[in-house]
């Protein structure tokens, strides 16, 4: 078997994680006040008329049944049909994607490149003035909540010096790079604290290593060492944490796309909820955890390319 | 290099300034949280549409909203339900994940690979996402923030629990405490349990930022605390109609928070620098 029989293995490993979630999407649906087909039917709806559509979604069916039809549909695609937006979830989900994984590709790009800059510039210096700095930043940084972090940058930035657009998604992607700007660096603030502390650890690991002062001792460029030697060397655990970190911006799409008035998923989850539209919150919900599973999965290809150790 | 061992050296005997630092402020807004509301002149929830959108002056330290609401009044109000937030937001999920780590580590074989692949799942959503989800089914409001957070986020001190028991477990005291046959409960409470809390504990303060963070953000959603109680994320919610006219609406609840959370991220920092259990 080589090192990449994994790729096929994983899958199976996935599937009591994907049953898990579905079992718990299901849950969600079993708990929502109100009985959908009343909803659905209105209030004038006769009570035959509902016994009618009850017995035809197969809601009169004992509750493993009808988790078995929710799997079924699930696998077909068919997720339901949004109250709100009188069409199936799925289709109301795949109209706001794009905008979504536009705003958590961009916000991961700007999460490493400050993660990097923090963190090599705090190790580097460790125990100095820039360290303590960053380290000050990464304290501070955890606690500022997105939505009012959003909102100052709109006040001072797009407000008064009306340097960037309020709000909104732009048609043409290269457009978009303006346009999502304040977004992306929202939720990349959020994220950065964490994952600078904790690539920084790693590099001052690494740093304290035998090849180190091999290197050191061997007359190489101190430079040389860090980025040929220690920087490589310390990626591995920070992208093994990318599976959370994708997690983590995935939750901060929902107050930043309500904040910037982003038409993605993240604000059609928070609309559905205020409108108890509880079939696309439970679509939305499943499809971002498909997301993170998928996700880590990659991170996983990802490792074990980069690293000849690393076995799965 | 030398620098940093003196400091480490210096820093065992006393407490870190970052700890001191944290405390300060937590027990600053304890202070406000407890005493303020007894002294404030106005009040926090009767609308005055005769002075609506006041700035921040001498009638009006930090100003009104657009209810004629004093920001002051009403942020020294919610000190005391975003405090609530932060305390119980983290007793629950700090309860179940102990005992679901305890209970995992301790037996291992079948009960702890239920339990871990239901770890599995739960973190297979985002984390905020499904606090929602649940929010969403149970109606939005502070219990059901209650119940969801203890739902997703007792994972995290599961784990931490549990890798400290399965190494506790093998130890000689413990193995020892079995051999005089002392109970598996007794074993758990006195001999694992003290022993294995301690990176919870530190974890706590952690958890209470980002509790702090994402009860305010449910509030500011509308998915939490309800208007019109003066909870900081409700507040910023109401002002954010206002941001070209009146700042001080958005500005001051937003500082509150950010102070609230640093204060605890500044605890969690210096516990984990006295206890070296960061780098």
């Amino acid at each position: 078997m080589g090192r990449y029989a994994f790729v096929l293995r994983r899958p199976l490993q996935l599937v009591p994680v994907l049953i898990g979630i579905s079992l718990v999407t299901f849950l969600l649906s079993q708990a929502m006040p109100g009985d959908p087909i009343r909803v659905m039917l209105g209030p004038k709806a006769s009570e035959e008329a509902i016994a009618f559509v009850r017995a035809r979604y197969g809601l009169d069916q004992p509750i493993l049944v009808q988790y078995g039809y929710y799997l079924i549909n699930v696998l077909r695609g068919d997720f339901g049909q949004s109250l709100a937006f009188r069409s199936p979830v799925l289709d109301v989900i795949l109209e706001r994607l794009a905008p979504t994984i536009y705003l958590l590709v961009y916000g991961l790009v700007l999460t490493l490149l400050f993660t990097v800059a923090l963190a090599v510039a705090a190790a580097r210096r460790q125990g100095r003035w820039v360290d303590q700095l960053v380290r000050f930043v990464c304290i501070a940084g955890l606690g500022l909540p997105s939505f009012w972090l959003g909102l100052m940058l709109i006040m001072f930035l797009s407000l008064k010096l009306k340097l960037f657009p309020v709000s909104g998604f732009a048609a043409a992607p290269i457009d978009n790079l303006w346009q999502l700007f304040l977004p992306a660096l929202t939720i990349a603030i959020a994220v950065t604290p964490t994952l600078t502390r904790n690539l920084r650890a790693t590099l001052v690991s690494q740093l304290a290593s035998d090849y180190v002062v091999a290197g050191r001792s061997k007359g190489l460029p101190e430079r040389w060492i860090f980025y040929r030697h220690v920087f490589p060397n310390s990626l591995l655990p920070t992208i093994s944490l990318l599976g959370i970190v994708v997690s983590f911006l995935i939750g901060g799409t929902v107050v930043v796309e309500t904040v910037f008035n982003v038409p993605g998923l993240g604000q059609l989850m928070v609309r559905a909820v205020l409108k108890r539209d509880y079939f696309t919150v439970q679509g939305i919900t499943l499809f971002f955890s498909i997301g993170v599973v998928l996700t880590t999965f990659l991170v996983d290809l990802v490792s074990v390319a980069l690293d000849p150790r690393v076995k799965l | 290099m030398s620098a940093a061992q003196t400091e480490a050296a210096g820093g065992t005997s006393r407490w870190p300034a970052s700890l001191l630092a944290g405390v300060a402020i937590v027990l600053a807004w304890l202070l406000v949280a407890g005493l303020g509301p007894s002294f404030s002149p106005h009040d926090p929830i009767a609308v005055d549409l005769a002075n609506a959108l006041v700035p921040p002056g001498s009638d009006h330290v930090l100003g009104t909203d657009s209810f004629g609401r004093d920001i002051l009044t009403r942020i020294v109000h919610g000190a005391r339900i975003d405090l609530m937030m932060a305390f119980f937001g983290v007793v629950g999920p700090f309860l179940l994940g102990t005992m679901v780590g305890l209970v995992a580590g301790n037996f291992g074989g079948v009960a702890d690979a239920v339990l871990m692949r239901i770890l599995d799942v739960t973190v297979s959503f985002p984390y905020f996402v499904l606090v929602i989800a649940i929010v969403a089914v149970l109606e939005p409001g502070l219990t059901s923030y209650f119940v969801s957070l203890t739902l997703v986020n007792w994972v995290s001190y599961a784990r931490l629990v549990r890798s400290e028991v399965l190494v506790l477990r093998e130890a000689d005291f413990v193995l020892a405490a079995r051999l005089i046959g002392v109970g598996e409960v007794r074993v758990m409470s006195h001999h694992l349990l003290p022993n294995a809390i301690t990176p919870a504990v530190v974890f706590v303060f952690t958890d209470a930022v980002l509790t702090i963070v994402l009860g305010s953000s449910l509030g500011f959603l509308g998915l939490g605390v309800q208007p019109p109680a003066a909870e900081w994320g409700v507040m910023i919610a109401e002002g954010q109609l206002y941001l070209a006219t009146a700042w001080w609406i958005c500005v001051f609840p937003g500082l509150a928070i950010a102070t609230l959370a640093f204060g605890f991220s500044l605890i969690a920092d210096g516990l984990a620098k006295q206890l070296h259990t960061a780098p």
